[in-house]
């Protein structure tokens, strides 16, 4: 304070390093980001992942060759034969349009790169922007050295590099970067109460609501958080400006994506904001005619209003409660439900149940995909209560609900990793800031050095506490200012009250346990690093659609999967129709250009159930209802040569399930034996007749002799059997996928006779076979 | 008036294309003042590209001193002609030297039911009673007619041949002899036109002797040939010149085994373990032969890297041995990408008038097919003009603009397409042009400009005020 003018010098140019160092690591945050989820493409290839990214690859394909109107229209006769699917009025168009918009942008610059390539690095761009927004909101919330470290702890996070590693094209590699920047806008509006950011925190919703179905978490969080303000006192009119203009403006612009339409305010996932929206209203008006009115006209003026108020909220809740029971699923989709009640898919919805990301997470899996910010996170949700703000009540509120929902689902894990990260930051930062505090005041040479050098050194510490405290004070609002002059004064006078006034306890710690502590942290973090380099290298970065492995002389590749595609998109007949479990759906579209009966999409559960139904059925019976669907070729994925555990005969038992979930002639326990699920000899003569039996294992046992199953880990039960209805078009190299072709209906009279003679026959050759022809 | 010759040989009833013989009246004589006196056919039906080696020994009995020799085609022959090459030899045995020929298509009045005729120019024409040895190869692509036409997995591929035993000549011949040299022993059936007989893989037609002109004699040869009949169908390569010391090759395929077609059911566990005996005519290996110092190869298709291949390189040639995706059998077809990269000091010269060329081979890369149409795409550097090909046959030639990285005007493009290529199209060709190397710094300096701008944007916004309420 003595000397002002000095270290007002000197603050300006740390400052100004300050904001330098800051933007640098945050362009190596960016980089960090980017780079960590190239492992796949160079440990693999430049490729798209996984089902629901070939999806997208193609719907971007279309869009890039036919522009955005024919994309609104477009009616795909590929999928769901003979029903098909409107595509544009049917799925989010974030995504698709980010990539479609990058590759418009750099073929207008004449730089030539496919559409896959743009597909295959949009993931891992948006989540450098993910981990920018991520430092944006943290700092909103704690400060820049918080919202730094958060940056950096997202940009490496496991469970959001599973999502967003190059080639994993879906909806929540943009998705999670437009919840962030929504979140970090709102936060932005709450504590400059700018209706500029107001507005873009609607365009930033809406950027959601066009990408991911999960946008109902910001339109239910937010909310929630509004709510949770008023109740405890924190109501202010930067509140009414960050929530009402996002109901309004937000709810219009999400009713213009063709996906999300009226849902926007007729399903219940959005009630509750419109709730909170009447009630701000309501608190609004009593603060504002508490302001006009004396306190005893006021105190008049409330008994009138609660009184009438109650009544007329009576009759509101009636109507909206008559109106929600009048739907038959309570206004709630499967997917919501099952997010309320984690035992509802699993009971009603085998469709939603058979998906492994539906499933609830296990202990590990918080381990592996968040890693040591589970244990960071208590403390960090402490160090939002020193003080509490409107920002860090919101941080909290989003660990709270979001813990919740993983709960739930593996894959809402996703929407923990941001808030997990944002506490995390808070934590470590903080944790940083007090123990080299504790080590910088007790280094007597440093503390010589530094700024006090005008006093006296009688290094006591609470004095020099004090001093370093206020120049500290003085330090805050210096940035402030030179921040806000920079911004050229656009935010209104009115600050969060409680960020930088409140000063902090004096708390210094010993000085040995502080760098111990400090080593610890460090220690810990880079712990966290090297798990995140480990997941991200090994765990996250697999295709799926090409396998690896390693033995003694080698590496070994299996491409079955990309084998049958191009099999099938080269050699047969382009309006051949292909079934197979929907698992495949997508991929057999996109890469082998080929019309499908059922896909990754589900929105048909009648239609799967008949393709379940086909596969569970005896062969005959099969090839009528394939037949009957004009199919063509069926195809299946067989794990049990090279020990290829998601194979069809380990799902077998969803199909039975969904099929029979329709059907009813199909029964679950006919194809277990003693409630166990086998496929050697012991196993049921149903599952042994049925269709994905017999086109799994059709002359596996010429491979090795003895029909070794390396999945199941057993001789499968019925070894010698012929196909009297479908014939063997193609098996991959590995046997990895079989295709069968439909062989054409028969004569009726010359097939009566046939199927006769081929029954007794059958029955004989298989006895004799055994014994007669065993090649090896 | 056409005047039918009973050859006093024996000749099947069923026999397809029976040409009327014809002879001519005198007005176009220096066909006839030549004859041959003895013509040499060696047919190689080993792949299914076919190459036919001719050696005619040539006389002149006219008067007047003939610089043309004239090579006649059946019109069957003339759709599927790949390239005809001729050469005339001198010296005996060891000693002997080729000194290739001109040989041009030619149009002439006299040649019955559409016969096609190519001209070789000698070297130094023929007086009277003088002599010249002409050695002539031609190359017959889609020729081999698979019967039966479908097959299964477990069969082996019988083809037909159709050719004539005589050959067919605008001069009349006075000694012949033909030799077809089969893949293998396994030949099911041949037109015998006496003398005719096979030993082992070879058969032999005549020696026939005093045969008109344009005599014609059908043969059918039916027999196996397991040799991968790799096709492919289109075959676009684009070769783009960076002047920063890089070419870079894209190559894409469009393959077909153009076999007999495979028919019923492909049993991949037949396929493994009984490799001999089953899929005889499929095949899964390809090798492509690319030049020395190649690198960054690729090879991949539509959906991704294909991870089957294998890459040798020496100083003086690479070879890249791949496989598609599955083994092609009769009728199925792939699709497929290579790319690679080739140091630009190798290919890339400058003539002595100050011109620039690129010195590259024409063709296709792959060993032992027959490229139905190539397209051939030269991308020369933004700002090179006057682009000429040298090329040592004829091609369809024109230009086009391409737009790549940063381009701002497009980089001019020639294109040189060709149908029915085969691996002796695999020669040098020139393309000639100018470029100002100043145009080697247009886009570094384009993007230094506009980062200098978006710097000096944001100093101008940092410093402006654009606030409204001051």
């Amino acid at each position: 304070m003595a000397a002002s003018d000095a270290p007002n010098g000197d603050v300006l140019i740390r400052n100004a390093f300050g904001s330098v160092l800051a933007f640098l690591i945050l362009l190596l945050i960016g980089v960090l980001a980017f780079s960590i989820r190239l492992f796949s493409v160079i440990k693999y290839e430049s490729v798209i992942h996984e089902f629901d990214p070939y999806f997208n690859y193609r719907v971007t394909q279309f869009l890039t060759k036919n522009g955005i109107y024919d994309f609104w229209n477009w009616f795909d006769d590929r999928t769901w034969y003979p029903l098909g699917r409107v595509i544009g009025g049917t799925v989010y168009p974030g995504l698709t349009l980010t990539a479609g918009t990058l590759y418009w942008f750099l073929h207008s610059l004449n730089i030539p790169l496919s559409v896959e390539t743009v597909c295959v690095f949009t993931a891992p761009i948006f989540s450098a922007f993910a981990s920018w927004a991520t430092y944006l909101l943290t700092k909103e919330i704690k400060g820049v050295g918080a919202g730094l470290t958060a940056a950096a702890l997202l940009a490496m996070v496991p469970s959001y590099i599973s999502r967003s590693v190059a080639g994993s094209y879906d909806n929540e590699a943009v998705a999670i970067f437009a919840l962030i920047f929504t979140f970090y806008l709102y936060i932005k509006t709450l504590n400059t109460g700018s209706l500029f950011y107001a507005t873009l925190n609607s365009l930033s919703y809406f950027y959601m609501v066009c990408s991911w179905g999960g946008y109902t978490f910001i339109i239910n969080l937010i909310p929630m958080h509004v709510l949770l303000c008023i109740v405890t006192g924190r109501y202010s009119s930067r509140l009414y400006i960050a929530y009402a203009p996002l109901v309004i403006l937000g709810t219009l612009l999400a009713a213009l994506v063709p996906v999300v339409g009226f849902n926007a305010v007729m399903t219940s996932e959005h009630f509750a904001s419109f709730l909170v929206f009447i009630i701000i209203h309501v608190v609004a008006l009593v603060y504002y005619i508490k302001g006009i009115l004396s306190p005893k006209m006021f105190k008049v003026a409330l008994a009138l209003v609660v009184s009438i108020g109650l009544a007329v909220c009576c009759a509101m809740v009636a109507v909206i409660i008559a109106l929600v029971a009048s739907s038959p699923t309570k206004g709630w989709s499967g997917r919501s439900l099952s997010l309320l009640d984690p035992t509802y898919a699993s009971k009603y919805i085998p469709i939603i149940a058979s998906v492994s990301e539906h499933q609830p997470p296990t202990w590990p899996s918080y381990f592996m995909d968040i890693n040591v910010l589970a244990f960071l996170i208590p403390a960090g949700i402490i160090a939002c209560f020193s003080p509490l703000s409107d920002a860090s009540l919101f941080a909290v509120l989003y660990i709270v609900l979001s813990v919740y929902f993983s709960g739930v689902m593996v894959r809402l894990m996703l929407v923990l990793a941001p808030a997990a990260c944002i506490l995390s930051g808070i934590a470590l930062s903080q944790a940083f800031d007090v123990f080299t505090r504790s080590i910088k005041f007790q280094l007597p040479s440093l503390s010589d050095h530094s700024h006090i050098d005008a006093r006296d050194a009688s290094s006591e510490n609470v004095v020099l506490d004090d001093t370093i405290k206020t120049d500290k004070n003085e330090d805050t609002p210096k940035e402030r200012m030179t921040k806000r002059s920079k911004k050229k004064e656009k935010e209104p006078v009115e600050k969060p009250p409680t960020k930088f006034q409140i000063k902090k306890r004096l708390s210094v710690l010993p000085f040995e346990a502080s760098i111990i502590a400090v080593i610890l942290l460090v220690l810990l973090v880079a712990f966290y690093v090297v798990h995140c380099v480990w997941a991200a290298a090994e765990a996250y970065s697999a295709p799926s659609i090409v396998l690896t492995s390693h033995s003694n002389d080698g590496l070994h590749v299996f491409d079955d999967f990309r084998e049958a595609y191009a099999w099938l998109s080269h050699n047969t007949d382009v309006d051949d129709k292909v079934a197979s479990w929907w698992d495949y759906g997508y991929q057999t579209t996109a890469m082998a250009n080929r019309t499908v009966i059922v896909d990754n999409n589900t929105w048909n559960n009648t239609h799967i159930a008949t393709v379940g139904t086909a596969m569970s059925s005896p062969e005959k019976a099969a090839w009528e209802i394939f037949h009957s669907l004009d199919v063509k070729y069926v195809l299946v994925v067989f794990g049990g040569l090279v020990g290829y555990p998601s194979d069809d005969i380990n799902k077998f038992l969803w199909m039975v399930r969904i099929g029979g979930g329709v059907f009813p002639h199909i029964k679950e326990p006919d194809y277990l034996r003693d409630g166990q699920y086998r496929i050697d000899s012991m196993a049921t003569p149903t599952m042994l007749n049925c269709l994905m039996y017999k086109l799994s294992y059709y002359r596996f046992v010429e491979t090795d002799g003895k029909a070794f199953d390396r999945v199941r880990r057993t001789e499968i039960g019925k070894k010698y059997f012929k196909l009297t209805h479908f014939e063997e078009v193609f098996t991959t190299h590995h046997w990895m996928v079989r295709i069968y072709k439909l062989k054409p209906p028969k004569n009726r009279i010359r097939g009566k006779n046939k199927k006769s003679k081929s029954k007794t026959s059958s029955t004989t050759t298989s006895k004799r076979k055994g014994t007669r022809r065993n090649p090896f | 008036m056409p005047m039918e010759e009973q050859p006093h040989f024996r000749v099947p009833l069923s026999l397809l294309l029976f040409l009327s013989l014809f002879l001519l009246p005198t007005s176009f004589s220096s066909t006839h003042d030549l004859q041959i006196l003895n013509a040499e056919r060696r047919i190689d039906l080993t792949s299914h590209i076919i190459k036919v080696y001719l050696t005619l020994k040539v006389e002149n009995l006219g008067t007047s001193p003939a610089s043309e020799v004239h090579l006649a085609f059946s019109p069957a022959e003339a759709e599927h002609l790949a390239i005809v090459k001729a050469a005339a030899t001198s010296g005996k045995r060891k000693k002997k030297t080729y000194i290739p020929l001109d040989v041009k298509s030619a149009e002439l009045p006299d040649g019955p039911n559409g016969t096609k005729f190519f001209t070789v120019t000698l070297l130094t024409s023929l007086n009277k009673g003088e002599t010249a040895t002409l050695e002539v190869l031609y190359i017959l692509t889609h020729s081999l007619e698979p019967f039966p036409v479908e097959i299964t997995q477990s069969e082996s591929q019988l083809v037909y041949f159709r050719d004539s035993a005589i050959l067919l000549s605008p001069y009349h011949v006075k000694e012949q002899t033909t030799f077809i040299k089969t893949p293998s022993t396994r030949v099911e059936s041949f037109t015998v036109v006496d003398p005719a007989k096979r030993a082992g893989t070879e058969l032999k037609y005549g020696p026939y002797e005093d045969q008109p002109p344009y005599s014609y004699s059908p043969v059918l040869v039916h027999f196996e040939n397991n040799n991968p009949f790799a096709v492919v169908e289109e075959l676009e390569r684009e070769i783009e010149i960076s002047h920063w010391g890089n070419v870079q090759v894209t190559e894409r395929y469009r393959l077909v085994h153009a076999g007999a077609r495979h028919k019923g059911a492909f049993s991949r566990v037949e396929y493994q373990t009984r490799p001999d005996a089953t899929g005889v005519s499929s095949f899964k290996h390809l090798l492509a032969k690319l030049p020395p110092k190649v690198h960054s190869v690729y090879y991949r298709d539509e959906i991704g890297n294909v991870s089957t291949s294998n890459l040798r390189t020496d100083y003086r040639k690479s070879e890249l041995e791949f496989q598609p995706r599955y083994p092609l059998f009769g009728g199925w077809k792939s699709t497929f990408v290579i790319g690679y990269g080739l140091p630009l000091q190798d290919f890339l010269f400058e003539s002595p008038d100050g011109r620039r060329y690129l010195n590259f081979t024409f063709g296709c890369p792959l060993t032992q097919t027959v490229v139905d149409k190539l397209i051939l795409k030269v991308v020369l550097p933004e700002g090179s003009k006057d682009p000429t090909a040298v090329i040592p046959f004829q091609v369809d030639q024109h230009l086009e603009i391409k737009y790549s990285y940063l381009d701002v005007i497009g980089r001019t493009v020639v294109v040189l397409e060709k149908s029915n290529v085969v691996p002796e199209h695999n020669v040098p060709f020139q393309v000639y042009y100018t470029f100002n190397p100043i145009f080697m710094l247009a886009e570094p300096l384009m993007l230094s400009i506009a980062i200098f701008l978006f710097f000096v944007a944001s100093v101008s916004y940092l410093h402006a005020d654009l606030s409204i309420r001051k």
